[in-house]
């Protein structure tokens, strides 16, 4: 793992965000999820400082950072890639979408390209199965994926 | 409030109170519900019972699937089955499924013939495996203390709940989801690098061989054979509580002699006891206590109280991890293990004409933290530690049985003069209250010139979690406190952070009721009527001795004649004495 050094400022931050919600463990998943909106990811120090400040232990912070897949602690590319596998989705065949983000990209799930630009995760449901299977980047949506359309997809962020 | 339920088990009434579980209710009645997953702390109320290997299912008249017994809480008018063939059907599968996820390096795992997981396969007769698939595999960590392999994990996370809810140390959590659960440190640092305190409670409840003590037998039996060492031992109060309990005897059974006579046959040039070190320890740290005292009293409004023990090695890592703000408090006396070695790699080597290299000084401890206590720096003279390594009592018991001695045959022998000879007050360093005890014996004789009517100190003995005491000593009332389990000493640290704690002095024990329910004792499954069999143990051995306080050890008065001068001297400052470092988490910043 890369160790991070954060800055003073960010950590100011973090610690305030903390405050805002009392320092209480049990508002500890909200403050992960403004956490990661903060700083893209959830690395080692920022879990740090918030088991610190909600005053428990960095290993319960980690264990809720790796039970949901929503949290990552690898920094998310400047497009983030999100197909989904839901089981509309993966009916209608987004595992091969998937695989096709993978081929061009030349990462696997979970990772980001090394210019930064893309990441790849993959998600269980958006709630659009009738647009099944579906790709977001970023905040756009894309429905009716198939293997051939990813190429064009992604010449648009270039 | 004291509402009862009335149900069937196998067909037989039984009336419960109201919360009772089916598992509790049917072992009540002899019934024995194979379990894994399940731990009952009773003596602080903890429970363990995540209904996670589903080991334990019965069925329940009416209800469609099986039930989990350690969860379910028994209703009037139930009918449960604890031996159709439908429970046993299940319960196979279920190991069936756990061992597909599980080594099968059995004949050479540490926990082999003590493995409850071993028992439960033997028990529910599977001699198959027929599942066959992916298995998880992890690095393992070795620690000085601990070895940590999660391969052989099956996800029972009693460990976990020692570490959180009993110890509130936090270094273990449980990490990742679905098949790469596990249970580990966060970020799956090594235990050295976390808040680990080496207390060793996550090895004394883990059902399997996941985690286990850092085993010295080979590196010892190797010492013992090398003719141009000289190789001594040191056995610490707890041992001789807990050792016979390995050979089959009762648990509270004392078997000092035959320990003594076992180690002499496995070879030590000279058995020694932690005792004596424990007595020097009185001597220095009660007077430490009345050095604090005094000058509080005198109006020194700078001194440092409550005056705090320093014996437990778990502890001293607690508190340099998580109150480095508080390291003024500890005593500075190094734990009886620490004194041992220094006194014998100097006064005792000295006396002998034994050169410091060809001295091996090895120690049985109740204890895992204290193999990292011999590793620190602070305790090593040139690279050379004064206690070369520890072993534990399940190393011991291990080491006699490989070594073909009859335990149980064993004539009770004497410890070797002169680092063998303790009192009573030095015995009873063993159990929760002891060293407190054994402090207010020496500190009020020593304080009043009077001699104690009554050398008991009841208010300070016990299993609960919290004790205090209030001693007039010429017209002062000390204050005293005496905590065990790291989680008790928590309150106690959080109070006195926030001002609230006028106690002069504190004795805390990392273990539940002291060194006896140590890490490296035998298992205590969490079982208190066990500690309580063990504390007896001792307290009826300081019954019986003839000296009990810790002043009056013949060979401590000529200890300071010959050696040291007297308590506190430079002397004893430089050779039992330590100093703390702030080890908490440093955070980076830029």
């Amino acid at each position: 793992m890369t160790q991070i050094k954060l800055s003073k400022c960010k950590i100011d931050q973090l610690v305030a965000l903390c405050d805002e919600h009392g320092n209480q463990p049990g508002e500890l998943i909200n403050i992960l999820h403004k956490a990661q909106e903060l700083f893209g990811y959830l690395p080692r120090e920022v879990q740090e400082v918030i088991a610190r400040q909600l005053n428990i232990p960095v290993s319960k912070v980690y264990g809720v950072v790796t039970f949901y897949s929503f949290f990552s602690m690898t920094p998310k590319g400047e497009h983030p890639i999100s197909v989904c596998m839901g089981t509309a989705c993966y009916v209608r065949g987004a595992e091969k979408v998937l695989d096709e983000f993978k081929r061009l990209l030349n990462i696997n799930v979970g990772e980001t390209t090394p210019d930064g630009k893309f990441s790849l995760t993959s998600l269980r449901c958006v709630g659009a199965c009738g647009l099944a299977p579906v790709v977001l980047i970023g905040e756009k949506v894309y429905g009716r994926v198939v293997p051939g359309d990813v190429e064009k997809i992604l010449q648009e962020f270039q | 409030m004291n509402e009862n339920i009335t149900l069937k088990i196998d067909n037989r009434e039984v009336s419960v109170p109201k919360g009772t579980t089916i598992l509790e209710a049917a072992r009540g009645m002899g019934i024995d519900i194979p379990t894994l997953c399940y731990m009952n702390l009773e003596g602080m109320c903890i429970k363990n019972a995540p209904a996670s290997c589903r080991l334990c299912v019965v069925e329940v008249k009416g209800r469609r699937n099986l039930a989990p017994s350690c969860a379910t809480r028994c209703e009037n008018g139930m009918e449960v089955h604890t031996n159709t063939i439908r429970v046993l059907n299940a319960r196979r599968t279920v190991m069936e499924l756990i061992l597909s996820d599980h080594p099968s390096d059995c004949l050479v795992c540490a926990k082999s013939g003590n493995c409850e997981l071993q028992n439960a396969a033997i028990k529910l007769g599977i001699r198959e495996i027929p599942f066959q698939g992916e298995q998880t595999e992890y690095r393992v960590d070795l620690s000085p203390s601990i070895r940590r392999d999660m391969s052989k994990c099956i996800y029972c996370r009693r460990c976990e709940t020692m570490c959180n809810q009993v110890q509130t140390v936090g270094a273990l959590g449980a990490a990742n989801r679905g098949f790469g659960a596990v249970v580990m440190p966060a970020f799956d640092l090594d235990l050295k690098d976390t808040e680990c305190t080496f207390c060793g409670q996550c090895v004394a409840v883990c059902p399997v061989g996941a985690l286990t003590e850092i085993d010295h037998t080979n590196r010892l039996i190797r010492d013992l054979a090398n003719p141009k060492k000289t190789v001594i031992v040191q056995t610490a109060p707890a041992v001789r509580a807990a050792l016979g309990e390995e050979f089959g005897l009762e648990p509270g059974t004392s078997v000092t002699g035959k320990m003594v006579a076992a180690l002499r046959q496995l070879g030590f040039a000279k058995v020694f006891d932690t005792d004596f070190a424990a007595d020097l320890t009185i001597m220095e740290e009660g007077t430490e206590l009345l050095g604090r005292l005094g000058a509080f009293l005198n109006g020194d409004k700078d001194v440092k109280l409550p005056i705090i023990t320093s014996c437990c090695p778990g502890w001293v890592n607690f508190f340099e991890k998580q109150f480095p703000d508080l390291l003024d408090l500890p005593s500075s006396a190094r734990s009886p293990q620490q004194m041992f070695g220094s006194i014998a790699k100097t006064y005792w080597a000295e006396k002998m004409g034994i050169p410091r290299e060809d001295l091996v000084v090895v120690s049985v401890m109740p204890c895992i933290a204290k193999k990292f206590e011999c590793e620190r720096d602070e305790f090593k003279t040139n690279g050379d530690p004064d206690v070369n390594y520890s072993i534990t009592t399940r190393e011991l018991a291990s080491l006699i049985k490989r070594t073909n001695i009859n335990f149980m045959q064993l004539p009770d022998e004497d410890f070797d003069a002169p680092l063998g000879e303790s009192t009573g007050a030095a015995v009873i360093f063993g159990a929760s209250g002891g060293v407190m005890e054994a402090a207010l014996r020496t500190a009020y004789e020593l304080q009043t010139g009077k001699t104690l009517d009554n050398v008991n100190f009841e208010n300070v003995r016990g299993m609960e979690g919290l004790k205090e005491a209030t001693i007039d000593v010429n017209g002062v009332e000390l204050k005293v406190a005496v905590a065990h389990t790291l989680g008790n000493a928590r309150k106690l640290m959080e109070a006195i952070r926030a001002g609230q704690c006028h106690y002069h002095a504190i004795e805390v024990m990392a273990c539940p009721g002291g060194c006896i329910g140590g890490g490296g004792q035998p298992l205590h499954h969490g079982n208190s009527e066990l500690l309580k069999a063990r504390t007896r143990a001792l307290y009826t051995e300081d019954e019986g001795k003839h000296l009990r306080k810790s002043h009056e050890n013949p060979y401590i008065i000529s200890l300071y004649e010959e050696f040291l001068g007297k308590p506190m001297s430079e002397k004893a400052h430089h050779l039992l004495h330590t100093c703390y470092f702030n080890r908490g988490k440093e955070f980076i910043e830029q």
